[in-house]
């Protein structure tokens, strides 16, 4: 739970506003935006999702290092994949 | 010297690696103190400290919220899951956290169900979903609290009956503070950690500098990060300056997220202690929920033993926390305390020091001088 995983917003959900869908490393998960309130979160943005919620926006460039990053973290990562993937936020 | 992992950019960091060197005075040792254990992790994982001069020693700070939390609060846990009715949920790092008569994949092993969630709204989901009362098991510094807090302030908006957070969220700034006021440390400067600042920003840094006249880079998690975060802090130090800087303003705002903060004091509120394992009881260093989110409390709902359990005489995670210790001096390392059959916390997340320099640290200058010197 210690990573920050970076995703992209790909869908807005209109039921609730603070939901959105993501898409991290080709999977589609959704995610709750309530932290970046005040911002604003619009599709094609990029977060760094952290336990089911955006921390933060990056810029793309930075969301691409830091997935490849992530990837030389091996199992860490992995566990971090498994659990999102175990996820169904709604 | 041998390179634990070659990383995409090796040659740059060599080349940092050079400018840090350069900055060092002859003679002199110099400590740093990284608080997270992202960082411990990217250190141990690409052998950054074979990549720095001799004289500058990387120390492990308490930034694992895993490895902090007490034996009697994972106590407390499996008391309140085995209450007829309930359902406990934790984040997977926590099950092999060990209690005073075991972790939590033991205590399934007798009969509860603990189950493991990827968020707490995982675990409000459940509530939605059973009679059960679901109870959230929330760990973690700055960096998770809000989300705790988000999740509390939706089931009170859904009107949802059966849920509850064991809140054990810890502070990031009272276990700095603590460390420096121990009397047994030297450190010369600190990498800050990069999560935690996302919420928190740069500016709560600053008695740090201020007070006791050490410099304090925010750092970001990459190898590359690591080393130019040290090359500022080398930087300030060579120049008698003590200041916080942003090394990962990519993604950390100087102010921090303010809707984060709003939301985390609008459900939390400091603790008088909290006991931190290894380290002791840290006056305001931890959140509880709040009166007004009573029913939302599970400390409040459940009649919880909070039996204090002095940590095993083997452990030394507290000199290791401390960073007094190596973890590889620990007298248990490797032996009796493994990732498998851990003692102490620090060997049970990856990001604490044990297990980062179980896993990966094992050809690390020290011990490589140390094999040599035998
Ligand atoms: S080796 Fe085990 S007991 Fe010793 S400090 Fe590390 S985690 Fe604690």
């Amino acid at each position: 739970m210690c990573l920050a995983i970076p995703g992209e917003v790909v869908e807005i959900l209109d039921e609730h506003p603070d939901l959105v869908k993501v898409d991290v490393s080709g999977v589609r998960r959704t995610i709750n935006v309530g932290l970046l309130a005040d911002e604003g979160v619009r599709r094609g943005d990029w977060v760094l999702i952290h336990v089911g919620f955006a921390l933060s926006k990056i810029d793309e460039e930075e969301a691409r290092a830091t997935l490849e990053f992530l990837e030389t973290l091996g199992k860490a990562y992995q566990d971090e994949m498994d659990a999102l993937l175990d996820s169904e936020i709604d | 010297m041998r390179f634990v992992d070659e990383f995409r950019d090796a040659a740059k960091a060599r080349a940092l690696a050079a400018e840090i060197a350069a900055l060092c005075e002859p003679g002199r040792e110099y400590r740093f103190m990284e608080v997270c254990g992202g960082h411990t992790h990217t250190i141990y994982k690409h052998g950054i400290e074979d990549y720095l001069p001799e004289n500058i020693t990387l120390v492990h700070g308490p930034g694992c919220p895993v490895c902090v939390i007490p034996m009697g609060r994972v106590d407390d846990a499996i008391h309140i899951a085995r209450t007829p009715g309930v359902l406990m949920t934790s984040f997977g790092d926590m099950m092999r956290v060990p209690g005073s008569g075991g972790n939590f994949f033991d205590s399934n092993a007798e009969g509860t169900n603990i189950r493991m969630v990827y968020s707490p709204l995982d675990a409000l989901k459940l509530a939605r979903q059973t009679d059960r009362h679901v109870v959230f098991m929330a760990i973690g510094f700055e960096t998770t609290a809000p989300s705790t807090a988000m999740t509390v302030l939706r089931a009170a908006e859904e009107g949802i009956t059966n849920f509850s957070v064991f809140c054990n969220h810890v502070t990031i700034l009272p276990a700095i503070k603590a460390i420096l006021d121990s009397p047994d440390q030297r450190i010369d400067g600190f990498l800050g950690p990069g999560h935690v600042s996302t919420v928190i920003g740069c500016e709560p840094y600053r008695f740090i500098a201020r007070d006791y006249g050490k410099p304090l880079v925010v750092a970001g998690f990459e190898p590359l990060d690591v080393l130019q975060s040290i090359y500022r802090l080398m930087l300030q130090v060579r120049e008698g300056r003590a200041e916080v800087e942003n090394q990962y303003a990519r993604v950390v705002a100087w102010q921090g997220n303010p809707t984060a903060l709003r939301v985390i004091t609008e459900v939390m509120e400091p603790r008088q202690h909290f006991e931190w394992r290894g380290l002791g009881f840290i006056s305001h260093s931890a959140l509880r929920v709040k009166e007004a989110f009573a029913r939302f409390d599970a400390e409040r709902i459940f009649d919880l033993p909070g039996v204090r359990v002095a940590d095993p005489k083997a452990c030394q995670c507290g000199e290791v926390l401390k960073g007094v210790l190596k973890p590889w001096e620990c007298k248990v390392f490797g032996t009796a305390c493994t990732p498998e059959t851990p003692i102490g916390t620090c060997m049970v997340s990856p990001e604490g020091a044990c297990a980062a320099y179980y896993n990966f640290g094992r050809f690390t200058r020290e011990r490589v001088r140390e094999a040599s010197a035998r």
